[in-house]
C-alpha cells in the first residue's frame, strides 16, 4: 500500500494530462469518422473518461477531495445521457430503420 | 516500478481507444472500449481513487456498456453493414483531430505546474468521499436524485408505443 501511495512522486502531471488529451483527441476523431450513431456514442464517453482521468489526477496531485466528487458527478450525469440517448437511437432506428448518422438530416438547413 | 505500471496501462487504454474507433464490427468496439474503461480503473486505483475505481467499473462496464451491447443486440447491429464515410471526409477527420491534440499539447507543454502536495493518505476513500459529498455538496447531490428522475420518466416516454 506504501508503494501504491507514491505515484505522485513517481509520475508527473505533466503525463496525466498528455494521456488525457491523446484519449480526448482520439474520441474526437471516432466522433468525426465513424457514421454509427453507437460508435459516436461510445467515443463521447471516452471523451468524458478521459476528463475524469484527469480530474482525479489533479485531485491527487493537489490533495483535495472536491475532484473527485466532480468525477461522481459526471459519472451520474453519463449514465442519464446514455439512458435517454440510447432511448433515442431505438426510437430513431424504429422509424427510419437504420442509425447512420447521414441520414438524420431532417433538421438540416 | 510504478512507473512501467503506468506506462502499460497507458499502451494499454490509448491502443484500446484507437481500437475501438477503428474495429468495424460494433460489438468489438464495445469490448474495446470495456477494456479502456478497465484500464482507467486501474489508473484511478494507482491514483488512490479506490472509490472512484470501484465505481468505474461498477457504472462504465457493468452499466453503460451492458446498456450498448444490449441495444446493439436489439438492432441487430453487429454486422459490419456500415458504409464508411468518402476519403476525403475520413482525411479531414484525422486532420482536425490531429490539429486539435496538437494545439491541446503545445498549449499544456509551456504550462507551468502548481507545487504537488504530500501524499494525503485515504483521499479518495469512501468515507473521506462520503464526508465531502454529504456536507459540501449535498444540494448538487440531491438534484442529481430529480435528474435521474427525469431521466427514468424521459426514457419510459420514448420506449412507449404511441
Amino acid at each position: 500500500m506504501n508503494e501504491i501511495t507514491s505515484t505522485i512522486q513517481v509520475v508527473p502531471l505533466e503525463y496525466y494530462i498528455f494521456l488525457s488529451v491523446t484519449l480526448f483527441s482520439i474520441g474526437v476523431l471516432g466522433m468525426l469518422l465513424r457514421r454509427n450513431a453507437i460508435i459516436a456514442f461510445m467515443s463521447i464517453e471516452l471523451m468524458l473518461n478521459a476528463v475524469n482521468l484527469l480530474m482525479v489526477a489533479f485531485s491527487a496531485f493537489r490533495g483535495d477531495a472536491k475532484g473527485q466528487v466532480f468525477v461522481f458527478f459526471i459519472m451520474v450525469v453519463a449514465a442519464a445521457e446514455v439512458a435517454i440517448g440510447l432511448a433515442i437511437l431505438t426510437m430513431i432506428h424504429h422509424n427510419r430503420g437504420s442509425v447512420d448518422i447521414n441520414a438524420l438530416n431532417k433538421l438540416k438547413w | 516500478m510504478l512507473a512501467y505500471v503506468f506506462y502499460i496501462l497507458s499502451a494499454i487504454s490509448i491502443g484500446s481507444a484507437l481500437m475501438m474507433v477503428f474495429s468495424k464490427n460494433p460489438v468489438h468496439s464495445v469490448l474495446y472500449l470495456i477494456a479502456t474503461f478497465f484500464s482507467i480503473a486501474a489508473h484511478f486505483i494507482i491514483l488512490n481513487a479506490d472509490f472512484l475505481a470501484i465505481v468505474q467499473i461498477i457504472v462504465y462496464t457493468g452499466a453503460i456498456m451492458v446498456l450498448f451491447l444490449y441495444v446493439i443486440m436489439l438492432l441487430n447491429l453487429n454486422s459490419e453493414s456500415e458504409v464508411s464515410k468518402s476519403t476525403i471526409v475520413k482525411v479531414a477527420a484525422a486532420l482536425s483531430a490531429g490539429l486539435l491534440f496538437l494545439v491541446m499539447v503545445a498549449s499544456f507543454k509551456e504550462s507551468v505546474a502548481l507545487p504537488v502536495s504530500e501524499v494525503v493518505p485515504g483521499l479518495g476513500s469512501v468515507k473521506n468521499l462520503g464526508k465531502v459529498l454529504f456536507s459540501e455538496y449535498l444540494l448538487p447531490f440531491e438534484a442529481t436524485s430529480v435528474l435521474f428522475l427525469s431521466a427514468m420518466a424521459g426514457s419510459v416516454l420514448l420506449a412507449k408505443k404511441k
